[in-house]
């Protein structure tokens, strides 16, 4: 069982980082709408802060890991232009998607879309979560934040849902392959 | 600078004990909506002049979406700056805030929507 350096990041940015951003914003979405409709807030301890603030700074983390990786290691690979006289686009995604009229819309639309729309994501929820830990008491009295902070976690995750949506189906296209090879399982003999 | 104004209540909060400002939570929300609307601005600059695109590419193997996205956090982080230094003792008109706010991320994925930036740079 063996997975090249370039899909193993691919995955690692979309699936994995990716992935988990998405399921930690939807928690953070949850949290926000138990507050807004409990009817008596529950007051959390100390050590209940100070996990809830940990949650909160691995899902703005996991964001910025996610379009970090993306932006500055597999989207180089995805948007590399083959030399002169090369026989297969296999390894340039990019080149390959725009080669054929069935899937230009894939780079035109989709990844012109996701490699801007997937940053809204983390400045986002960076914001919410900087609110929510640093700002308690004010978005009790204030209602008004807390729907602001609602609104901005569901941009962030509609974003973030957006760009995962078009890797993925650009990845079952023109997949980013190629690089050194990991052997994950050697067979033995 | 009127429009600033507007949406501050004009009040400095710190005198009363029992008065909890929100400038500093509101400055957050808002600053998130102008970085994120900066990137929609940049990213259809950067689409219609090659001018642009080379400025904004800060990193050649990842090309424009380098100094898109870069300088679009600098424009978050100095306005979230400028906003909490601004409003940290105020309490501010959230409201208003939150409109500006929502309008501008509406107006920043719009933008981002490759048919609607291709619309507005007539391609």
């Amino acid at each position: 069982m063996e997975v090249s350096v370039r899909a193993l990041a691919s995955e690692l940015h979309g699936m994995f980082i990716g992935g988990f951003f998405l399921m930690a914003v939807f928690g953070v979405i949850v949290e926000l709408l138990r507050s807004k409709y409990a009817r008596q807030p529950s007051e959390l301890t100390t050590t209940g802060q100070s996990l809830k603030g940990l949650y909160l700074f691995a899902t703005a983390a996991l964001g910025w890991a996610a379009v970090l990786l993306g932006a500055y290691v597999v989207y180089p690979w995805y948007r590399a232009i083959p030399p002169a006289g090369v026989a297969s686009l296999a390894g340039y995604p990019q080149r390959l998607l725009l080669s054929r009229p069935g899937t230009e819309d894939w780079h035109r639309i989709g990844m012109e879309w996701k490699e801007h729309i997937g940053w809204f994501a983390p400045i986002a929820i960076t914001m919410v979560a900087y609110v929510m830990a640093k700002h308690r008491l004010v978005m009790k009295k204030y209602p008004e934040i807390r729907t602001a902070l609602l609104v901005f976690a569901l941009a962030a995750l509609v974003s973030g849902g957006i760009a995962g949506f078009f890797g993925a189906m650009i990845d079952n296209h023109a997949p980013v392959k190629g690089g050194a090879t990991i052997h994950l399982v050697t067979e033995g003999k | 600078m009127n429009d600033m104004q507007s949406l501050t209540a004009g009040r400095d909060d710190t005198s009363g004990m029992d008065v909890l400002p929100n400038g500093a939570a509101a400055a957050a929300i808002l600053s998130a909506g102008i970085g994120c609307c900066a990137l929609g601005i940049l990213a259809v600059v950067g689409d219609g002049s090659a001018v642009v695109a080379r400025w904004l590419t800060f990193y050649m193997p990842t090309g424009p979406l380098s100094g898109v996205t870069t300088t679009a956090i600098i424009v978050w982080l100095v306005s979230w700056l400028i906003l909490a230094r601004r409003w940290r003792s105020k309490t501010v008109a959230i409201v208003k805030v939150n409109a500006v706010a929502f309008a501008l991320m509406g107006v920043a994925l719009l933008l981002t929507f490759p048919p609607f930036a291709d619309l507005l740079l007539g391609k």
